[in-house]
């Protein structure tokens, strides 16, 4: 069975060696495995993603449900056009949300302004504004291509640094180091 | 009983005279002009003369013609009681385009007016709240003006994004630049020349 890991080499068979790699091990499939998302609707992209929560796409059965306040979510889902006066309410809304936290832009508008891009009111892209984990392209985006950009995250959680994501005042207090990468 | 355009047209001229200004021809949506400082006296007529009885504000926009120096203020009006509806258009000063507010008598055109004064910077003399509804509140100028100009984003956000292919080239140059910093510090500095400080790349 080792195609079905073909994508993530790192997924299948994973060599424990260490109590720390256990317990990042543990972390990481309890946090991919509960991804509340923070309802983000700004347009149609909303509609389409209220699909992939329902019966037929069903992201809750990755144990993903929407929340309403972005204190109690992983992943912000950004669906639409985004316009500069809700810009300022998306950094707010970003900055309120615990680490590790997620970005999924989706659809052309999130992603570079799309269709209204020459317009005087939008934001060509969120990344503008918000550091973006993944961008799933579509006008809007199918479920199914949603659904893959989710799984996308996921592969991201599972590649957390438990001791990287720590905020840097609790890394001083523990000695722990941010793990910078070594190649850029 | 619903009236034709025609027939509003006439009862409102026959009360105000030369402040009204004949029907558009019908080929367009039937409307008709009124005298800017005429319109609330016209609209109270309007709303309050039983066989006309315009008890519904449909719409309030507006239009800019930048050749004859006027913004025309469009008001759909409907009545409810008698089925029938009319347009009717002042024309206002480019420069200081300035009306009475509608919000008196029909409770609609504080937000519908809002819109107008938001995006062709339309004053509504008399409006309770005369504020932007759409834009941020600091913003720059009208932008339903033909001759708005972009101010460049917004606060600190940028309205430029270059094509994926430059980013990319941009990233390209940052790792290449990292690997040559770095191949620069593993090799042996020659005593004369101290070797110049690496940045970091973040």
């Amino acid at each position: 069975m080792a195609n079905d890991y073909a994508h993530d080499p790192g997924a299948g068979a994973q060599i424990l060696t260490t109590r720390s790699n256990i317990v990042q091990e543990v972390f990481n499939m309890a946090r991919k495995s509960s991804v509340w998302f923070l309802l983000f609707g700004l347009a149609c992209c909303g509609i389409e993603l209220m699909q992939t929560g329902g019966p037929r796409a069903d992201l809750d059965r990755f144990g993903s449900v929407p929340r309403a306040t972005p204190r109690q979510s992983d992943l912000m889902i950004v669906a639409g056009t985004l316009t500069y006066k809700m810009a300022i309410r998306c950094r707010l809304l970003y900055q309120q949300m615990p680490e590790p936290k997620y970005v999924l832009s989706m659809g052309s508008c999130a992603t570079c302004g799309g269709l209204f891009q020459y317009s005087y009111s939008v934001v060509k892209g969120v990344d503008k504004i918000v550091p973006v984990d993944v961008y799933v392209p579509g006008c809007p985006p199918r479920p199914e291509a949603l659904t893959e950009g989710f799984m996308r995250i996921q592969d991201l959680m599972m590649r957390e640094r438990w001791k990287a994501k720590m905020r840097p005042n609790v890394q001083e207090k523990l000695g722990v180091q941010y793990n910078v990468p070594e190649n850029v | 009983m619903a009236l034709t355009p025609e027939q509003i047209q006439a009862a409102v001229a026959a009360k105000f005279g030369d402040a009204v200004g004949p029907l558009a021809p019908p080929a367009k949506d039937p409307f008709f002009t009124v005298k800017a400082d005429r319109l609330l006296e016209v609209c109270r007529f309007l709303k309050a003369e039983p066989t006309l009885a315009f008890d519904f504000l449909e719409d309030v926009t507006a239009t800019d013609h930048l050749k004859e120096n006027q913004i025309k203020v469009v008001y759909h009006l409907f009545s409810y009681a008698h089925r029938h509806g009319v347009v009717i258009k002042v024309e206002l000063d480019r420069a200081a385009p300035k009306v009475a507010s509608l919000e008196p008598l029909w409770k609609t055109a504080d937000w519908l007016e809002r819109e107008v004064y938001d995006l062709f910077g339309v004053t509504f003399e008399g409006h309770p709240d005369m504020r932007r509804i759409m834009m941020p509140d600091d913003w720059v100028g009208h932008p339903l003006r033909k001759d708005y100009q972009e101010a460049g984003g917004y606060e600190d956000i940028s309205n430029v994004r270059d094509s994926s292919l430059v980013e990319y080239r941009r990233m390209d140059d940052a790792v290449r630049e990292a690997v040559e910093a770095k191949a620069k510090a593993a090799a042996p500095a020659t005593p004369s020349t101290p070797l110049a400080p690496t940045g970091t790349v973040h």
